[in-house]
């Protein structure tokens, strides 16, 4: 029995009819279904409980009649169960469910990132201008050799596969199914001009997109979907995912709903069937088991291909880091509590692992403690909104950076967080084929490639600065990062010194 | 050695002491040189024989014999040859496999069929924990798990698709494992003999097979006595229950939307 729903709006659709024209493009650009016309009366009308707050309509309006805000009506205030608390208890009152969140944690955990001011060279060593000089942001992902061997001016060693990207920036993973056809294309296309790399996700690779094989890292996960031959041997890193930053611990269940003609066939598993994945692999409980499929994707792979295992950062992760190392991962890639995702429980989105700033610094310098900080690349994701952001993990220790929330955004995502119902008025995530249209991926394209040329203009300014000429030069240094309003506690872990000394 | 069977290009190697890596390479290479039939001597825990052969021509037509023990992931990713193991397979034999066939003349450790989406894999005797877990099916891949004894728990959790027949052949008592076909949403588990009907996931129905399932149990059960012996009759008199997922869906009640 369907209960009697208590929820108030959480949005008010407010519309000026001295402007509105009855366009009706409100209604259309609406998969909410709030705004209506009315024939009778001529007149247009709006079921603000169904608003999201996407702002689709607000913007689309061609006469700026919209404005979504948050809905002035609240329940009483209390400073301990906040509007949202009172929301979800009456939410799951009603059903009895799990609550489901789209995009990464929004609670108002502190942000280290803000906390970390750069160095700049002032008098004693002279910066440098990027505009005048060459500034190197390239990038090489892999293991690198204790040693190497040059004779007669050339290297005779052979070096584990080595990736090479322009800069340090790359779209993590959103997949086909969780996010629209036309979204993945638009990231495939926008790494391929970027020179850097696009994550499968695990939903298979769409063989319309076999075409970016060099701009691709492929994911082998707990569901294997869409993993075969083909598919492994597509990618320029194969990435086993154990975990992410937005659900550590949980495996993901892609509802039937969502796996209809080409997801069906790209992840290999019929139409109408949740494709779940269960919680942990069923073939890695422990690091030598890790280990296994590690070296069972080099063998399927021939060692032409880096193997990355990401993890979401958790309590342990630097202990779990070294033995990741130890079991053979090239790449590290590790996920901070921020990162976001297409669904995943609000409880252990808002309350399960750490801030990818101590994760990255505590895996950083355990590895060079251990003496093995050259056997693995780290890529750090999980909540990376700027270029200051990006430079400020290249400081702590990473090698490069997944952007997943950023990229979104680049296309059109104003983070309503309703990915999990699979509508989404800006076409990214849904399958839905009248939203999804909507996204053009050669115009998503331009806006990704927008968003990682202005972020890498800005860190080209930033290491002028700072007076080197080569992210290479930064990474790791932290000595170029202080840190502002933290403690001693906090410092110690991030490896840095406080403003002023 | 090189040498002609049964018109087909035959290679031998004695991989005696050999690390993995090395004896997969001369399988590879083996394969990419236009041997159809590998036969690999004194086999000791090798991992992942098989795996690396991807790029070879024409895989469906390669078959590699292995005397000994093989390791673990044994045909991890098997995209068409055949392998027959005189001897048992360690854990992850068929890990992920997509094509091809596994025969296994003895034990198959944990994980065998693991995730498997195509091709079949015979054990003629027991395997061990977590047997067959999220194997499924897609179009012209339907993955079959033939196990001769039982298997430990577990069995076809998550299980998505495809086929794991258990027969029960040579043990003592009834079938013993527990938690079988938890989260399953597709596929199908046939045992044959006694079990306890409590020890199945509560996503399980059980029911008696009709012909059409009969029809099925009984090809396999037939490449399972081609190539083990025994008399096929005698299996497919059963009796057999078969386990399926009551729902495809066994989670779509859980979120508050």
């Amino acid at each position: 029995m369907a209960l009697a729903c208590f929820k108030l709006p959480e949005f008010l659709v407010e519309r000026d009819y001295d402007k509105c024209i009855n366009c009706r493009v409100c209604e259309r650009q609406c998969g909410w279904e709030v705004h209506s016309y009315d024939e009778e009366v001529d007149k247009m009308f709006a079921d603000t409980e169904k608003c999201v707050g996407c702002q689709r309509c607000a913007v689309m309006c061609p006469t700026g009649a919209l404005v979504i805000s948050p809905h002035p009506g609240r329940y009483r205030e209390h400073g301990n169960w906040t509007q949202e608390h009172l929301r979800d208890a009456i939410r799951q009152s009603e059903t009895g469910g799990v609550v489901l969140a789209g995009s990464g944690n929004d609670k108002d955990y502190p942000v280290y990132w803000d906390k970390l001011l750069l160095n700049a060279s002032q008098v004693t060593n002279p910066s440098i201008d990027p505009l005048r000089e060459p500034m190197e942001l390239r990038t090489y992902l892999g293991a690198k050799p204790e040693s190497i061997e040059v004779r007669d001016g050339k290297l005779v060693s052979q070096l584990p596969p080595q990736v090479q990207v322009e800069t340090p920036i790359l779209f993590s993973a959103l997949s086909y199914g969780a996010i629209s056809f036309q979204a993945q294309e638009a990231l495939a296309r926008a790494a391929a001009e970027l020179g850097i790399l696009y994550n499968t996700g695990e939903g298979g690779l769409h063989h319309d997109l076999y075409r970016y094989r060099g701009n691709t890292i492929v994911q082998v996960a707990s569901g294997r979907f869409g993993v075969d031959p083909d598919y492994l041997n597509a990618a320029r890193i194969v990435e086993i995912k154990i975990g992410q930053g937005a659900k550590p611990g949980i495996g993901g269940h892609l509802p039937g709903e969502k796996v209809v003609g080409e997801v069906s066939v790209t992840r290999m598993i019929p139409a109408g069937t949740d494709a779940i994945s269960p919680a942990p692999q069923h073939d890695i409980y422990s690091i030598e088991d890790l280990s296994m499929l590690i070296y069972a994707l080099k063998e399927a792979t021939n060692y032409q291909k880096p193997v990355s295992v990401k993890i979401a950062a958790v309590h342990n992760v630097a202990a779990i880091a070294t033995g990741m190392v130890r079991a053979g991962a090239d790449i590290i890639a590790l996920d901070g509590f921020r990162g976001g995702t297409g669904a995943a429980p609000k409880i252990i989105r808002d309350n399960v692992g750490i801030p990818i700033e101590f994760a990255l610094a505590a895996v950083d310098t355990r590895l060079r403690q251990e003496g093995i900080r050259n056997r693995a690349s780290i890529i750090a994701g999980g909540g990376f909104r700027n270029s200051a952001d990006v430079i400020k993990a290249i400081a702590l220790g990473a090698d490069a950076v997944y952007i997943g929330t950023a990229a979104l955004v680049a296309m059109g995502c104003t983070l309503c967080q309703k990915c999990y119902t699979g509508i989404c008025n800006w076409g990214i995530t849904t399958q839905n084929p009248y939203l999804a249209k909507r996204l053009n991926p050669e115009i998503a394209t331009e806006r990704l490639v927008n968003l990682v040329t202005g972020w890498s203009h800005e860190i080209k300014e930033m290491l002028g600065g700072l007076g080197v000429n080569s992210i290479e030069s930064l990474r790791g240094n932290r000595l170029h990062l202080r840190g502002i309003g933290l403690t001693h506690g906090e410092l110690e872990t991030l490896g840095v010194r406080m403003v002023g000394q | 050695m090189n040498e002609r069977n049964n018109g087909r290009r035959a290679v031998r190697i004695d991989a005696t002491g050999l690390y993995y890596r090395d004896l997969n390479q001369l399988v590879r290479e083996a394969i990419s040189g236009g041997a159809r039939r590998i036969e690999l001597e004194g086999v000791m825990g090798q991992r992942y024989i098989g795996t690396n052969v991807y790029e070879c021509p024409d895989l469906g037509d390669v078959e590699i014999h292995i005397h000994g023990v093989p390791g673990n992931d044994l045909g991890a990713f098997l995209n068409g040859p055949r392998i027959v193991v005189y001897g048992s397979a360690q854990d992850g034999c068929g890990n992920t496999m997509n094509a091809g066939e596994i025969v296994v003349h003895g034990r198959a450790g944990d994980i065998a069929g693991f995730s498997a989406r195509g091709g079949r894999i015979l054990v003629r005797e027991s395997a061990g924990y977590r047997v067959g877990i999220h194997m499924k099916e897609y179009g012209p891949h339907k993955p079959v798990l033939v196990i001769g004894g039982s298997t430990q728990d577990f069995l076809g959790e998550y299980m998505a698709g495809g086929v794991i027949i258990v027969l029960g052949l040579g043990i003592d008592g009834p079938h013993r494992a527990a938690l079988v076909g938890t989260g399953m949403h597709g596929g199908a588990i046939y045992i044959r003999g006694e079990f306890d009907r409590d020890r199945v996931g509560k996503e399980v129905g059980i029911v008696d097979p009709d012909a059409a399932d009969m029809a099925e149990v009984e090809e396999h059960v037939r490449a399972y006595t081609d190539n083990f012996g025994g008399s096929a009759e005698e299996i497919i008199a059963g009796p057999f229950s078969k386990l399926y997922p009551k729902h495809l869906r066994p989670y779509g009640r859980l979120y508050a939307y």
